[in-house]
Order: C-alpha cells, then sequence, then structure tokens
C-alpha cells in the first residue's frame, strides 16, 4: 500500500503517465548515460508502472542521468522518462529528512566526485 | 378531422404481461378522432395485419396508431400493410409499448398507466400527419474514379465490367499511383509491375472507361444520382491524341536537370518527360517549371525532333464538366515527410532512405536499375539497418508523427530484408521492431521466413539516433531483449516512414461533404456494416484513403465499391426519404441561416415572384430544399428564425402536441 | 404548506439512430428506469427546438432531458454539436429564470449503451424526484 503511495506520489509530482509507454525502448537507444546505468530509461519507466519503485530508489542509475533529456525529445509517446527519473530522486531526498540543504552550504560540500547531476538538481531545489 | 384506428398489441406475454391491454384500448377509444380501437395477440402477425387492413377499408380510417414494439422493429412494416389497404403508409405511427415500458417497468398500473400516455401522444401526432409521397430521382449513369492508383483502377475496371461509363481522374501524367513505383509485393513476392501493367492496359483499351490524367477534380455539385463534376485538365503542352508515346523528346530534351519524382529524386529526367516505360496513356508531358521554352522562349528542342508534331506551346488549362451518378474517392496516400525526425539524419546523410526510395532502388527500372547500391557514392552496401515504426504510433500530442500504425510497413519491411539478404547474401540486415504486427494470410509464415530462412536480425528496439560519421552511418539502439544498447556501422539506413493521406483529400472532402477523421482519412458510414460507403449517399470509397492498407485489401475494397455503385447506377430511378425539411415559402425570408448549418448542402436559394395583396408582383429570395440531398435531420427548423422552415415526418406542431399529450 | 407526493413528470428527447436504440436496447435487456419518463422519438437531437423544451415546462413537465449520439458519432455527422451548443445557451437562460440545473439535461447515449440510458435515466429522475415539482415555468392556464 505503501509502494502503491509512493507510485501515484512519483507520477503525480513528474505528471508522466507510465501508461502510456508502448515500450519501444528509443529512450534506451538514445540515452547516452546507458552504459553507466543499473536500470535503463526503458525499465525505469515499466518499474514505476509496476510501483516497483525501491530498487530504482536504492540504485546509481538514479544518479547517472545526466538530463539532456534526449529520451523526451524522442519518446514517439510522449512519456518523458527523465522527468521520471528526476521524480524518482526527489523522492529519495525527501526520503531524507525535507530539506536538509543549505544553499550557503553548497559550495564548501561539493567534491569532485559527486555526480553533475546531484549539484544541479540540489541547486535547483534549494536555489529558492 | 382524422378517422383513427388504434391497434393495441400484446406481444404474446411481452406487453399483456405488464400492461392491461384491454384498458389501454378502451382508454385510447375516447381521444380525439379515434373511431376505432382494438386488441390482439400479434399484430405483426398475418391475422394481425388482416385486422388492420379490414378496420382500415370499414371504418374509412385515414390514421392509424399502433401501440406495440419499438418502431425500430416492426414500423416498416405496419407502413407496408397499411399501404396495401390503399392507406398512405406516413399515416401510421406506433406507440413503443414494449421497449420503453413492458419490459422496463414491473408493475401492471404503472404500465398501463405509461402505455396509455404512448398511445395518446402517438394518436396526437397522428391527428397532424399528412400524407407523404416519396421523391424520386433519376440516376445519371455514368461513376467517376478520384484517383487513378490499384484502387481506382480495380473499381473502374468493375463498374466498366458491369457495363456502366466510368471516368478516372489522376493527377498525375499516368495512372498506376503507387504500386507502379513497388518492385516486389509481399507476401508472394510477384513483381507489382507485372501484375499491375496489364489492368493499366485494360483501362485503356476499355471502351467505357475515360482517363483523365494529369487532371484533378476542382469542383462537384449536386446529390446522389445527380452530381456534376468540373475536372481541369491540366496543360501538358503535347496533344494528347497525336502523340504516339515514342519518347524521343524526352532524349533530345536539353534540360536535364530535373529530378525524377518518380524516383523520388533519386535520379534526374528531363523536362519533358514519360514518368515509366508502361505508362498509361503513354503521352509525354512538359513540366513547365523547367522547360527553357515555357520560362524564355529559347529552345523548343522536342518540337522539332517530333515527327508526329504533337507538341503545342500554347496550350492552356482545360475545364470539363460532366455529369455522373455516383464519385468513388481512391486518393491513396503519401509516405509522411521524415525532415522533423532529426534524430535519423534523413536530411543530412543521402544514405539514410524511406522503405519507398529502398523500393526504387530495388527496382530493374529504377535509379540503379536494380542493382543495391547507395546513393551517396554507388558502393555496394554491407550492412543495413532497418527502422519499424518511423512516425506510426506516435502519441497524439506528438506533432511529427501519426498516431496509428501504418499497418504495412512490418510486411514491407520483411520483404525488404528477405529480398536483400536472398540478392545479396554478403550483407547484414538488421530490423528493429517494437512488435511485429503480421495479421494476414501467409503473413506471419512470411515474416518467420525472413528469420529463419534468410537470417535477418530481428531486433526488439528502437533506434535512438543515426549518426553520420565518414562514410558511415553511427546507429545507435537499444535491444531490449538483452537489455542492452547496441552500436552498428551501417552503410544504409532505410525507415519505414508513416503513411498518411494524399494531402489532396482533405479539399476534395470538403467539395464532396464527406467526413473525414482526424488524420484525413475519409470515414465510412458504417464501420462494420457499410465499410465503402461513405456517409454522404452516392459517394464511396475504394482504398487507402479510408485508411492504411496493403494491395489485397485494397483490391478487394475497390470491388466493393464498384459492386456498391453498380447497385446504384442499374436503378433508374431513387426513392428518397420523404421526411424531409420544407420551406413555407410566405414565411421564409431568405436570411441563409438554415444553408449555414445544413450538413448536406440541401438548401438553396431562388429567388421567386410573389403577388402582394395590392395586386403588385414582388420578387423575393426564399430557400428551397432539394429533396434528395436532404436526410431529415431537422436541424435547419430549428434556426429559421421565422418558423418557415419544417421536417415533414416530425412537423413542429406534431412533436409540440406529443409534448403537450404526455404533459396532459 | 402541504408536502406533495406527487411523482415527477418527464419527457425525454431522444434521437432515432443512437439513444431511441438504446432506450429499446435498455428495454430488451430489462433495465428498469421509472415510468415517469416518456420518450419521443426525434430523427436527431438537433431536430428539438428549444421551443419544445419550454412548452413541456410550461405544460407542468418536471424535468426534460435529451439524448443524442456521442460527439463525432452523429448519423447527420453535425447535429448534435449545433444540439450542444443550443442547449448551453438554453439552459443558462432557463437558470436565469430560475429553473434549476438538474431538471434539464443533455446526454449521449449510443445504440450500445443501454445500461447508460437506463442509469441515466434513473438518476435524472431521482435528482428532479429530489427538486420536487416545477411550479416556476408551469403555466396554471394550462390546466385542466
Amino acid at each position: 500500500m505503501e509502494n502503491k503511495n509512493l507510485r501515484e506520489e512519483i507520477i503525480r509530482r513528474s505528471g508522466v503517465n507510465p501508461l502510456k509507454c508502448m515500450r519501444c525502448g528509443k529512450c534506451s537507444g538514445t540515452c547516452p548515460a546507458y552504459d553507466e546505468m543499473e536500470y535503463h530509461p526503458h525499465q525505469f519507466v515499466y518499474m514505476v508502472e509496476t510501483g516497483d519503485i525501491e530498487p530504482l530508489m536504492n540504485s546509481k542509475s538514479l544518479y547517472k542521468c545526466l538530463t539532456c533529456f534526449a529520451c523526451v525529445d524522442r519518446c514517439p509517446r510522449g512519456v518523458e522518462p527523465a522527468k521520471l527519473i528526476e521524480s524518482v530522486r526527489l523522492s529519495v531526498i525527501r526520503q531524507q529528512g525535507n530539506n536538509h540543504l543549505n544553499t550557503d552550504t553548497i559550495p564548501d560540500i561539493i567534491d569532485e566526485e559527486m555526480p553533475q547531476q546531484a549539484i544541479v538538481t540540489a541547486l535547483r531545489k534549494y536555489n529558492k | 378531422m382524422q378517422r383513427i384506428g388504434v391497434f393495441v398489441c400484446w406481444c404474446g406475454s411481452n406487453i399483456a404481461g405488464t400492461v392491461d391491454v384491454q384498458a389501454v384500448a378502451e382508454a385510447l377509444k375516447t381521444e380525439p378522432g379515434v373511431v376505432f380501437s382494438t386488441n390482439y395477440q400479434y399484430m405483426c402477425s398475418q391475422a394481425g395485419q388482416d385486422i388492420m387492413k379490414q378496420a382500415i377499408k370499414e371504418h374509412n380510417l385515414t390514421g392509424v396508431v399502433v401501440c406495440s414494439c419499438s418502431p425500430r422493429m416492426h414500423e416498416t412494416t405496419f407502413r407496408k400493410t397499411a399501404a396495401a389497404a390503399g392507406l398512405n403508409p406516413y399515416m401510421v405511427e406506433i406507440a413503443n409499448i414494449r421497449e420503453q415500458c413492458s419490459w422496463v417497468h414491473k408493475d401492471m398500473p404503472t404500465g398501463t398507466e405509461k402505455a396509455i400516455i404512448l398511445g395518446k401522444a402517438a394518436i396526437a401526432k397522428v391527428n397532424l400527419n399528412t400524407p407523404l409521397t416519396p421523391g424520386e430521382s433519376p440516376v445519371t449513369k455514368r461513376a467517376l474514379v478520384i484517383g487513378g492508383g490499384i484502387a481506382g483502377i480495380q473499381t473502374a475496371l468493375d463498374i466498366a465490367d458491369a457495363g456502366f461509363e466510368v471516368d478516372i481522374v489522376e493527377k498525375k501524367p499516368t495512372i498506376g499511383g503507387k504500386m507502379a513505383q513497388i518492385d516486389k509485393t509481399f507476401p508472394t513476392l510477384d513483381c507489382a509491375a507485372c501484375i499491375l501493367t496489364p489492368k493499366m492496359v485494360d483501362v485503356a483499351q476499355n471502351e467505357k472507361i475515360r482517363i483523365f490524367s494529369y487532371a484533378e477534380v476542382t469542383d462537384v455539385k449536386g446529390f446522389v444520382g445527380n452530381f456534376t463534376a468540373t475536372i481541369k485538365k491540366k496543360a501538358r503542352y503535347v496533344k494528347e491524341d497525336v502523340c504516339t508515346g515514342c519518347g524521343i523528346c524526352t532524349e533530345k530534351c536539353p534540360q536535364k536537370k530535373v529530378p525524377n519524382e518518380f524516383n523520388l529524386g533519386m535520379d534526374n529526367r528531363r523536362a519533358v518527360y514519360i514518368p515509366f516505360a508502361q505508362a498509361v496513356p503513354k503521352v509525354a508531358t512538359i513540366d513547365p517549371d523547367h522547360c527553357t521554352m515555357l520560362k524564355t522562349g529559347k529552345c523548343g528542342v522536342c518540337a522539332k525532333v517530333c515527327t508526329a508534331g504533337a507538341i503545342d506551346y500554347t496550350q492552356k488549362d482545360e475545364f470539363i464538366e460532366e455529369n455522373y451518378g455516383a464519385i468513388v474517392v481512391a486518393t491513396g496516400y503519401n509516405p509522411i515527410s521524415m525532415d522533423k525526425f532529426d534524430e535519423f539524419a534523413y536530411n543530412q546523410s543521402k544514405d539514410v532512405i524511406t522503405s519507398l526510395e529502398y523500393e526504387r532502388l530495388m527496382n530493374a527500372a529504377g535509379p540503379t536499375a536494380g542493382k543495391l547500391l547507395r546513393p551517396s557514392d554507388g558502393k555496394h552496401p554491407h550492412t543495413i539497418v532497418f527502422v519499424q515504426c518511423v512516425g506510426s504510433r506516435c502519441s497524439a500530442c506528438d506533432e511529427k508523427g501519426k498516431e496509428y500504425c501504418s499497418k504495412i510497413c512490418c510486411m514491407y519491411t520483411a520483404k525488404h530484408a528477405m529480398l536483400t539478404r536472398d540478392k545479396y547474401p554478403d550483407t547484414d540486415v538488421y530490423v528493429f521492431y517494437i512488435d511485429v504486427r503480421t495479421p494476414g494470410k501467409s503473413f506471419d509464415e512470411f515474416y518467420r521466413r525472413a528469420v529463419e530462412d534468410y537470417g535477418v536480425h530481428y531486433i526488439k528496439g528502437m533506434v535512438g539516433k543515426v549518426m553520420p560519421e565518414g562514410d558511415q552511418l553511427k546507429v545507435r539502439a537499444s535491444d531490449l531483449l538483452a537489455n542492452k544498447q547496441i552500436n552498428i556501422d551501417a552503410d544504409l539506413v532505410v525507415l519505414a516512414a508513416a503513411i498518411e493521406p494524399d494531402k489532396s483529400a482533405r479539399p476534395l472532402a470538403t467539395m464532396l461533404t464527406a467526413s473525414m477523421d482526424t488524420n484525413d482519412f475519409f470515414t465510412e458510414a458504417h464501420p462494420k456494416l457499410r465499410p465503402v460507403e461513405s456517409p454522404t449517399a452516392g459517394v464511396f470509397l475504394s482504398g487507402a484513403c479510408q485508411g492504411p492498407r496493403d494491395i489485397p485489401e485494397t483490391v478487394a475494397q475497390a470491388g466493393a465499391a464498384a459492386s456498391k455503385v453498380i447497385g446504384l447506377l442499374a436503378k433508374d430511378k431513387l426513392t428518397c426519404n420523404p421526411c424531409v425539411a420544407s420551406s413555407n415559402e410566405i414565411m421564409c425570408n431568405g436570411c441563409s441561416s438554415c444553408a449555414n448549418v445544413c450538413p448536406y448542402g440541401a438548401i438553396t436559394y431562388v429567388e421567386k415572384e410573389f403577388r402582394q395583396p395590392d395586386r403588385t408582383t414582388l420578387v423575393r429570395r426564399v430557400a428551397s430544399v432539394n429533396e434528395a440531398v436532404c436526410q431529415g435531420c431537422g436541424c435547419c427548423t430549428v434556426v429559421c428564425p421565422s418558423g418557415a422552415m419544417d421536417l415533414k415526418g416530425f412537423a413542429n406542431n406534431q412533436i409540440m402536441s406529443e409534448v403537450d399529450a404526455i404533459c396532459k | 404548506m402541504q408536502i406533495e407526493n406527487k411523482k415527477p413528470l418527464i419527457v425525454a428527447f431522444c434521437c432515432n439512430w443512437c439513444s431511441y436504440a438504446g432506450a429499446d436496447l435498455a428495454g430488451n435487456n430489462r433495465l428498469n428506469y421509472p415510468a415517469e419518463v416518456k420518450i419521443i422519438r426525434v430523427p436527431c437531437s438537433c431536430r428539438v427546438n428549444p421551443m419544445f423544451i419550454l412548452r413541456a415546462f410550461q405544460r407542468g413537465a418536471d424535468g426534460v432531458i435529451l439524448c443524442g449520439c456521442h460527439p463525432g458519432d452523429c448519423h447527420y455527422t453535425s447535429g448534435n454539436y449545433y444540439t450542444r451548443r443550443r442547449m448551453a445557451l438554453l439552459f443558462s437562460m432557463l437558470d436565469y429564470l430560475g429553473i434549476e440545473r438538474d431538471r434539464t439535461r443533455v446526454e449521449w447515449v449510443s445504440a450500445a449503451e443501454g445500461a447508460k440510458f437506463a442509469a441515466t435515466m434513473n438518476d435524472f429522475v431521482e435528482k428532479v424526484t429530489a427538486l420536487g415539482e416545477n411550479k416556476r415555468l408551469e403555466d396554471l392556464r394550462c390546466k385542466k
């Protein structure tokens, strides 16, 4: 039941309807970060659709997505997988106790190893 | 005052079970106009009908009310019975006391009460009924087929076979359509030209068929049985009846750099040209956009070399008006433009082509004489990637593609892949698919042969990007079953482009008042039961103008459309539905409100002379309804501000009296 | 004030091609709906002149429902689009006159939707019954 809520939450927040997916795999065919990922964009959409979300939240794949939006641009069904991935990422962040980052502290904690996407996401989220 | 007979049916126990039929008949006896009332077990039976006939004669009835089942069930039956007894069939009204009363209500008093009210409403209506006579209109025994592809050709041949005259209007210089461009046909792999060109010759030689090639329909007026079409014969600057089709002009013309549309621009033709060797009619055409003589007045080579003297630079567009009884739309399809699909690099590399272009590359009469050579450098490709569903099955909000499945791509891609592997075993052929859809006779077997016998690599997944690099194409795609991203260095990429209706279809639909769906495919009158008729009477549909379809289906539909046309043309007169709108000319002020809402264009305006009280005459513009065109929806009656427009059989006062009877 | 226990009177206009057939289907499937509903057959929902509806209210109807083919499915191609616009205007005028919105309705019922027809009628009659008698537009001169 909790999982179902999580699924609804992710779908609502991203504005993506995973049921629109016709499983053509064009998102994965176009993804530049494909090889870095454990779960690939088309799997992402399918796993959210079936509510199998925990493995996604625990996967490093989340942070391998560059948010280049190639998948969003090319998806023939207008599913927008990148938005879904971003939404799952937010679920992870919020699970960790809401806004525990301060904008001013971000420059201090940036380190070389941190994925670019994490920084962008953090800024987008907290720079308001 | 009418003399009305009321007949209450028991329908066995169907009605009598919940409605006290005796009481209904009794109650209705005292209604105004009713002179006779009875009930019987089965009114629709022979005995029941005899009771009705006898009563009509005995009591001199002028109207009949049958309280029985739905009028959708037995209205025609009772109208025929009344007619047999000498009564106008439109003086019969049905009160539906079965489907809408006895079957949906449970207890006797309620059912009986409602049945009486429904009976009263029907009596109130019959009191205002007037005898109606269906009009008749003559039928012009000639058909017009718009489009000269395989659909149009087959329809025309079938109609001509039945002995009726047919005109084909084709906008290109030759008939043949898309099928003439195709190399082989699935799933039998017989050569398209071998089965199409004999049919084209049949058309040319058939005395009943006239071909208007290089022509367009610019206007259609009239209605079923009586259409008048204006056909614009574009100037081809060659006298059609003089040209022998020898082709010498097409060899001597100095303007050599005109993209050849028959080969989809993959090679060049001259400014004067015959599209292909088997063209029908085999007549040269001068392309005014490229001819130096027509543009600058300096050349005239073709006129000099033509021994028949067929070249005429002064020719003008010609407009022909012709009458038809039926029109068949066979405008066909085109592949969609690949311009918006940047990811497949169609505009960046000559080696990314559409399937129809590939078809020309494989064709012995094509730009490479049937040798598979890359368009860019003329080399033999070794790795070929086919991409399916390009622009098909997109979401509704996707502006690049179409929402529907284009239906034919799976099969022609299997055909291309198979033929390529058969002719060139040194090639690697990859087909990227989402689903392989092969519902058709011997279709799936065909696809399996491509995989099993010919070793075509079918990969479930979609190509994400094609990147031209050097003389190669880097194809990045996903393999969903292996859960891998794969990169292929391809020599040639073939896109199975979605198909869309021809651009000429939309204006044509407006001319014909035929309806279209959101994709510009023509809509059929009924998707199951009337699949080859358009909702507009007298307009029929043949081939891919109605939806994506392959050749066997197109030919089957063409035959079906032809049989419908023959059925129509075989009649000398058409009986019209008498329940049509009619305008009271005294009240009409000629405001055009009704004509604006009429979906059939049945209302026109005429100038009429009216005598004034002071004996002068006044000419006024009044609405006039064409009874053969009007289908009787009644939309015009509501918009008429002066109340001049009324609908026969469902008149304002009739419906109003029904309302009154119910609300009493 | 005395509470009237009178059953409401409902006039239903059904287009010949879809809704009337839908009503027939409800009958074929024996789907019950209140006997207060009396159906008048019209060729198309666009045949229904707003006058008919006003007349029904004037004569004491308590609710009027208009059923047609689904948008896009009209037998006459576009008739129900006119219905939709006309009725939107008429109903807002009736609203202005103080006729409750629940007394009028346009519903799309196809020939295959017998169950929808019955459900619609049950719901409509229930709503109209809750509103009680229509007194505002009823013309007492029409009463016998």
